[in-house]
């Protein structure tokens, strides 16, 4: 029988690589807990290639997915992940609960602590709601989507495909194509890269490159702009073509969707500037002949069929990483 | 504190090639042999035991390695954040006697998280186990089919094996310490 009073707010291990209680962004993760994801999502991997998928390692933890957006592989791939470690995973839509009745986000959480929730999966539409979460409960945060913000697990995976595929990131040439603006996963992106060593170049039009992130920006030694898209693609080894979120361009960002199209868009044509064995990565969903062309989603260069893959066994070694930080 | 050395590498050499003998005596279909080192010093002692079985049966038996750390019963009291290692296992287990090969028998804990494992992998013929030192204090009814040596130790004493491939040097000590230690 677990009681909530059993749960008491959990200090990391002093003397582990790893120093997170919550999962909210990659901004705070060093490079040694970086390649400690890597490590365990090669073992959570062979797991995935029995006939039998299933290891008892956090059999009698609870996960909820909390998501207050529409989702399909992050939400899947989580329960998936809870699921192949032996976890009960259960989850809740906010249009289907209480909280279309109304119910803060606040007592959502606090609720779902009391039916004994060890990690809380959430995705929500303002920037920086998993922060308020982790402070209200002792559950952990996974944050799985936070408006603009970050997108820390989808940023996790898209290493460790890269690392599949290249190894070593230091001198790697990545480029980001498209609506940086509204892109948790650029964010994430930016810090994972430039935290493994990797060079970074954005290339968008004008209006949707961030504040902050403009020509004069010094956060950021190893990310550089570059508007045009065949200079931006010279070279590069990994090519991360972001969705062009449709329902965010009301507001005149953008002339017209042609336009973008011709200007933005990842063609064969435009990818032949990158180095031969260019990684091409999206995030998804895709909108096949927006941001990226048919040929180029489902070309030889492109692992977004693995990106998907890989997100159940990173999201398999999290939840691995997390039960075994959170003391009894 | 005090260390002693209680088997030298010249040691550590017989005892195990004693072991390859009488798993060899054991086991009238070598064919069927699988050995399964348990990381991290298990997995170069099954190797050594491989290759004495070679010499010894001119047969060559596969060695598989097999991290045990998703089967825990701890996860939550350990005091490291565990590493997992990557399982490899180069042939099937069906049909197979296994030889599990570890270092120390302690509690029997990770022998009973090392089944699990193996029987999540397919239907093993059998599964026998062999260890370099059997140190006693079991919590599970696990006994071991070859040991190198028994060496009956009070908990608060430490068994510390070191092996060339992962140490630098072959030595098995007992490490008498003070203050009480819990677990391995």
């Amino acid at each position: 029988m677990r009681t909530t009073q059993q749960i008491k707010p959990m200090a990391p291990k002093p003397t582990s690589i790893w120093q997170h209680h919550h999962i909210l962004d990659v901004d705070d993760f060093t490079r040694e807990e970086i390649e400690l994801v890597f490590q365990t999502t090669q073992a959570m991997k062979e797991v995935l290639s029995r006939p039998i998928k299933r290891v008892p390692a956090l059999r009698g933890k609870t996960l909820i997915t909390l998501f207050y957006e529409p989702s399909t592989r992050t939400r899947l791939s989580f329960e998936l992940a809870a699921k192949n470690l032996g976890a009960d995973a259960a989850s809740l839509s906010a249009p289907a609960s209480s909280v279309a009745k109304g119910e803060s986000l606040i007592d959502t959480l606090s609720t779902l602590q009391a039916l004994g929730a060890d990690i809380v999966v959430m995705r929500h539409p303002q920037s920086g709601a998993p922060y308020i979460a982790a402070k209200y409960v002792e559950a952990s945060i996974v944050n799985a989507g936070d408006g603009w913000h970050a997108h820390p697990t989808q940023a996790l995976l898209d290493l460790y495909t890269i690392h599949e595929h290249k190894g070593n990131f230091k001198g790697l040439k990545a480029v980001l194509i498209g609506d940086i603006t509204h892109s948790r996963v650029a964010r994430s992106n930016i810090w994972g890269l430039t935290t493994m060593g990797a060079e970074v170049t954005l290339c968008c039009p004008p209006t949707l490159l961030p504040a902050g992130l403009g020509e004069q920006h010094h956060h950021f030694p190893l990310v550089s702009i570059e508007h045009d898209i065949e200079l931006a693609l010279d070279g590069a080894d990994v090519v991360m073509a972001l969705r062009l979120q449709l329902e965010r361009q009301q507001s005149g960002l953008l002339p017209s969707i042609r336009e973008y199209i011709q200007l933005y868009q990842l063609t064969e044509a435009r990818l032949a500037r990158a180095k031969p064995d260019a990684l091409v990565l999206h995030p998804g969903p895709v909108n096949e002949g927006i941001e990226i062309a048919s040929a180029v989603a489902h070309g030889p260069q492109s692992v977004i069929n693995e990106q998907v893959t890989n997100g159940v066994a990173v999201r398999m070694a999290l939840l691995y990483i997390l039960a075994g930080s959170q003391k009894q | 504190m005090s260390r002693k050395v209680i088997m030298t590498q010249d040691d550590i050499r017989r005892t195990l090639a004693r072991i390859a003998h009488e798993i060899i005596e054991r086991n009238k279909v070598i064919e069927h042999l699988l050995l399964v080192g348990m990381h991290t010093r298990g997995v170069p002692l099954a190797k050594r035991l491989a290759t004495d079985i070679e010499d010894f049966a001119k047969l060559k038996i596969p060695v598989g390695a097999l991290d045990i750390s998703l089967y825990r019963d701890d996860l939550s009291s350990l005091e490291l954040q565990p590493t997992v290692k990557s399982t490899d296992i180069p042939v099937s287990v069906d049909g197979k006697s296994i030889v599990l090969v570890d270092d120390v028998l302690y509690t029997g804990r990770s022998i009973r998280a090392a089944m699990d494992a193996l029987i999540d992998l397919g239907r093993p013929r059998s599964i026998q186990l062999a260890v370099l030192i059997d140190r006693g204090h079991r919590e599970l009814p696990i006994r071991a089919d070859y040991v190198g040596k028994n060496m009956p130790s009070s908990r608060h004493e430490e068994i510390q094996v070191k092996l060339q491939e992962s140490d630098g040097v072959d030595e098995v000590a007992i490490i008498s310490t003070p203050e009480v230690k819990e677990g391995q």
